[in-house]
């Protein structure tokens, strides 16, 4: 469960207020608004990578709104996927393993295990200067996949991709978070993208979000 | 297909460019014809340059390490940091580059005079020394490396080190895994930036660490106390090794950092 309880955030004239929503567990929310609305500045809220100035952030049972980014249990994969420049897709894939000592036979075993699925085994030698758009999501997704998070924070996942590659991966999305169950908020500006895998649809208008209708109908 | 039509703006350019390379190439060339390869043999042959060549190579990679060690936090701050005072100290550390070297040399002497300065050098005396020499190079090679370190961190895009605090990293091992990793070639720009420039630096060390031959004459030094006892071809021979070695030492280490 992904839960915000009355989050305000400000950056100078910019405010975000009285935020509150929750994404059930196992439920895919998408979160819309206009581009510069604030969305991605709210997931980095629920990130841990911006400090709320009032209310709090709950991911399961448990109260976040203090803990550390790592300590929070959760994957992010930000709009441009934002690789690691200089590892290898095998060595983005077991970043989280490896920041955790796992042992170097798990980290193995769970970076074959996450490259079939996503269709990145081919990649695994490559670094990110190679890939295309849809190469470099996957990559991400299963970047932030790799630890089992409870949650998973989409910034604009599909957006700088062509029409031939969206489809696919929005249906590797929608595969992947039926699997493996994990809670999901999905933030995007297109409505067909939300419609299409919205469990739950929340819009972010003026500072403030309200849960809709997952339809076409705007 | 049709050609894009041609602009004189890029004539204008490369003559501007090519006026430039030509008036430097000229003044080398010049020098080096003054000089002969006798000259150039005796220079090298003289105990005393040898040791400048020497002293002058070791200083410079040592003061390049060093740089690179202030440079890289520093940089950092700098770069992605937000806190009051930010603009102030960005500019405080750029004191060094505009400061005439000598007055550099001075301060130094100055600092060292005072009680702070006489407690400092019973641990390590850097007046008129070998690591007064190094202390001289750093002050300015430093202020180099942080503007190219400050550069490198803000070309690079924070969101990574994002990504990886959020898989379970503290901010310094997310820059160490992630951050660093991708700066090394701005680290490679950086150190040698500060080995270049101390190559060149003479006058705080004449004024801070003397020019006392086996002991503090680094190859400039050489190049004014030849020039002050009238050795024209030998001040020119020595210059013409400094040429030599910078573009030997710079070329190996930008070829070092392409493959990095």
């Amino acid at each position: 469960m992904i839960r915000l309880d009355q989050v305000a955030w400000r950056a100078g004239a910019f405010a975000l207020e009285n935020i509150s929503f929750t994404v059930p567990t196992g439920s895919y929310g998408v979160l819309m608004g206009h581009t510069g609305g604030g969305k991605t500045s709210l997931l980095e809220i629920i990130c841990g990578l911006r400090r709320p100035t009032a209310g709090s952030v709950w991911l399961g049972e448990r109260e976040v709104t203090h803990l550390a980014p790592g300590e929070r249990g959760l994957g992010y994969v930000p709009q441009d996927g934002a690789l690691f420049p200089t590892l290898t897709v095998r060595e983005q894939l077991g970043f989280a393993l490896r920041v955790r000592r796992r042992p170097a036979r798990e980290i193995a075993h769970r970076v074959a295990e996450l490259a079939v699925p996503l269709g990145i085994t081919a990649l695994l030698d490559r670094r990110p200067a190679g890939l295309s758009g849809g190469e470099r999501q996957r990559v991400a997704l299963g970047r932030a996949l790799a630890a089992r998070p409870r949650v998973l924070l989409l910034d604009e996942p599909l957006s700088a991709l062509d029409d031939d590659t969206r489809e696919p991966l929005a249906e590797l999305l929608h595969r992947i978070q039926r699997e493996s169950a994990v809670t999901v908020l999905h933030v995007t500006h297109h409505l067909s993208e939300a419609t299409r895998l919205a469990d739950l649809l929340f819009r972010l208008q003026a500072g403030r979000v309200t849960e809709t209708t997952p339809t076409l109908q705007p | 297909m049709s050609r894009r039509a041609f602009d004189p703006l890029w004539l204008v350019l490369g003559l501007i460019t090519g006026g430039y390379l030509l008036f430097w190439l000229g003044l080398l060339g010049s020098a080096a014809v003054h000089s002969s390869p006798g000259d150039l043999w005796r220079a090298l042959h003289s105990r005393e340059i040898r040791y400048a060549i020497g002293l002058s190579l070791w200083t410079c990679t040592l003061t390049g390490l060093l740089s690179l060690l202030l440079a890289v936090p520093v940089g950092y701050l700098l770069a992605r940091g937000r806190f009051p005072g930010r603009a102030l100290l960005d500019a405080a550390l750029d004191i060094p580059i505009v400061l005439p070297p000598m007055v550099v040399g001075l301060c130094l002497l100055i600092f060292f005079q005072t009680l702070v300065g006489q407690l400092i050098e019973r641990v390590i005396p850097f007046t008129y020394t070998i690591a007064g020499v190094v202390l001289a190079q750093f002050v300015i090679g430093a202020a180099f490396a942080v503007r190219t370190m400050r550069g490198t961190f803000e070309e690079l895009s924070a969101r990574p080190e994002d990504v990886a605090l959020t898989l379970g990293c503290t901010r310094t091992r997310a820059i160490w895994l992630v951050t660093l990793p991708a700066a090394r070639r701005g680290m490679v720009a950086a150190a040698s930036i500060a080995w270049a420039r101390s190559l060149g630096e003479f006058g705080p060390i004449l004024v801070f660490a003397g020019a006392t031959r086996m002991k503090t004459e680094v190859l400039p030094t050489s190049v004014w106390l030849e020039l002050s006892v009238g050795n024209l071809e030998a001040a020119i021979a020595v210059s013409m090794v400094m040429v030599v070695l910078a573009i030997v030492v710079l070329a190996s280490v930008r070829l070092m950092g392409e493959r990095l």
